[in-house]
């Protein structure tokens, strides 16, 4: 079937590459760039991720790594190379503070592509298929949303433990709600479209017309929803970290640095001001991302 | 309208009976139990306490007398808190969490709507992005930190001077007390409601019935406030409602940082200790609230915007 497929959908590709055109994804960049501040949020999110990925392996302190010479919070110092100092059990705050973002941003996408997974395959199902089970699949949905979802990611937390990946997978399938709703939205108004309907004149199973058709043409709107989601997470995260239900030490993330921090916050502010200040400029930047990618992306307010 | 209150209504109950049935076998099938502590209790006694509690019944046995209970009012007894039931303690700390929740609802409201509506009659103009800044600043901030940095500026660095305000405590609900918890719980709800409504008010602004009025000379204060405003707060309602029932069962967060005595604050201790009625109890009472007030906001849709209609 697909053999069938691929060369009138080839011949169309040249065609449309062969014509000077601006695609909708052209357009959507040129406004994009355009947009200071989602731009500065993109520029900025880049360096924190490159910083928190790469500069752990940069240190001369790792981020478990006791300094036994100064176990208090030490204040910076350019002698024992402690840049942001350290915390109350003499591990470097800097190594820490970047290794944090490095779990907590992990958690955040990761969790939101298990969301985006999730909620684009149902969003697009209910929409696409209509009928008996668009119904189920968004009374299931409605249902979900009446269901205090925080109270059941602590619980699902407190029942298996401590666990990295039930993490994102629990904290995944909490956020994936809107994302349903929002992709059957769209997949709706795509449904009675002439290129649908030529893929089915063609032959296209509803699975190949689903996948080859509808997920991208919902791309954009998705890409916004997303990069509204990974902020959501990351706080939802650093809420459980500060309920004592996030990672296990010596690692660490950003939530679980501010609660840390929080402790020691009449001796050393620092400790506290630091990793808060990462991850509040980290979420600036995602929102102010989103907001453009919205401007760019929605047709209404162009 | 009535018959689809009605029908909510009917719908709203099989949903709480699935949460409760979810509830229930994910706290029964973990591993470790409300009895696991630093000292090993002797088996005799275990066998006691499971018996007192019923631990030691079939699993469907204890669930169907845990509906039947719950049909009655009872939540069932705390298994922390040994003398008392989970129903006398949601008695305590509800209240305390619903004067604190609104509070923060009405602080939210008065505050968050006007701000928004300032923002968006002055789009694109220094107003505005002052005031976008700000609500921006109050969503990215989580309240944890807030609420540190609350204690730490009014009741550690001001001590001495006439704003000190108690660092956390109820004191049985002294205004002081209040002060600081009701404005951190506030806090994101404000900064959420003025983005909302400045986004929800750009756009009612731009409206063909809006024209119309201005056009028929009615004042602007009349136009923005009737006319716009009432399409504009339908968004609103719908963040509102569920919003609205997180607020009155309790912020965990504040209500751990300020350590108060709210139902908050039971749930995250409930969790942790492992004390599966009192997190049944809070879970059941917050989900009615939710899914209450998720009716409240469908009800309300229909006095905002007539186009709203309650068939089928």
């Amino acid at each position: 079937m697909s053999a069938n497929l691929a060369s009138p959908h080839g011949a169309a590709l040249d065609a449309a590459a062969t014509t000077e055109g601006r695609s909708l994804w052209q357009d959507a960049w040129r406004r994009l760039m355009a947009n200071h501040a989602a731009v500065t949020g993109l520029v900025i999110l880049v360096l924190i991720a490159l910083v928190s990925v790469v500069g752990p392996y940069l240190l001369p302190w790792t981020y478990d790594e006791i300094d036994w010479r100064h176990v208090e919070a030490l204040p910076p110092d350019m002698a024992t190379r402690h840049y942001f100092g350290t915390d109350s059990l003499g591990r470097d705050l800097l190594a820490r503070t970047l290794f944090g973002g490095r779990i907590s941003l992990m958690v955040g996408i990761l969790a939101t592509t298990v969301a985006l997974f999730i909620g684009v395959t149902v969003g697009a199902i209910a929409g696409f298929v209509g009928g008996r089970t668009d119904q189920y699949l968004m009374r299931f949905v409605d249902l979900m949303y009446s269901v205090p979802l925080t109270f059941f990611v602590i619980i699902l937390m407190v029942v298996f433990g401590r666990n990295f990946i039930l993490m994102f997978l629990a904290i995944g399938a909490v956020e994936w709600l809107t994302m349903a709703r929002i992709v059957r939205g769209q997949t709706l108004t795509l449904r009675n479209k002439e290129f649908i309907e030529a893929a089915r004149a063609s032959g296209g199973s509803t699975t190949w017309i689903i996948i080859r058709h509808i997920v991208p043409n919902v791309l954009g709107v998705v890409m916004v929803y997303v990069t509204l989601t990974i902020p959501q997470v990351i706080l939802l995260e650093s809420f459980l970290s500060f309920l004592g239900l996030g990672i296990q030490e010596p690692m660490t993330s950003w939530g679980m640095l501010i609660n840390d921090g929080a402790a020691e916050l009449e001796v050393s502010p620092r400790t506290l001001i630091i990793p808060a200040a990462f991850m509040t400029v980290t979420l600036f930047c995602f929102n102010f991302l989103g907001d453009g990618l919205r401007d760019a992306l929605d047709p209404k307010d162009r | 309208m009535w018959s689809y209150f009605a029908r909510r209504v009917v719908i709203g109950v099989p949903t709480l009976w699935a949460i409760i049935t979810v509830c229930f076998f994910l706290m029964r099938l973990t591993p470790g139990g409300p009895f696991d502590g630093e000292a090993p209790i002797p088996a005799e006694i275990l066998v006691n306490l499971r018996a007192r509690y019923h631990l030691d019944d079939p699993l469907w046995k204890q669930y169907v007398d845990y509906l039947i209970s719950l049909l009655h009012g009872d939540f069932g007894p705390s298994f922390k808190y040994r003398d008392f039931t989970v129903t006398t303690l949601i008695a305590q700390g509800f209240p305390v969490s619903l004067q604190n929740g609104f509070a923060a609802l009405v602080l939210a409201i008065v505050i968050g709507v006007p701000l928004g509506i300032v923002a968006a009659l002055a789009q694109n103009t220094r107003r505005d992005y002052i005031v976008s800044a700000a609500a921006m600043t109050g969503i990215v901030i989580p309240n944890f930190v807030m609420g540190h940095v609350l204690i730490l500026v009014f009741g550690v660095w001001l001590k001495d001077s006439f704003v000190h305000l108690p660092a956390g405590g109820w004191d049985d609900g002294a205004f002081a007390n209040r002060i600081l918890p009701v404005f951190c719980l506030a806090l994101p709800y404000i900064a959420y409601l003025v983005r909302i409504t400045r986004g929800s008010m750009i756009e009612a602004m731009r409206a063909n019935y809006v024209r119309t009025a201005r056009a028929k000379g009615l004042p602007f204060h009349t136009v923005v406030l009737r006319h716009a405003l009432k399409s504009a707060l339908v968004p609103v309602v719908t963040f509102l409602g569920p919003a609205t029932a997180f607020l009155l069962t309790g912020s965990m967060v504040v209500e751990t940082i300020f350590q108060i005595p709210g139902i908050g604050r039971y749930f995250v201790q409930g969790a942790l200790n492992r004390d599966y009625t009192l997190v049944m109890g809070v879970t059941i009472l917050s989900a009615a609230l939710v899914i209450a007030m998720n009716l409240a906001v469908d009800l309300l849709y229909g006095l905002l915007d007539p186009k709203v209609r309650y068939e089928r």
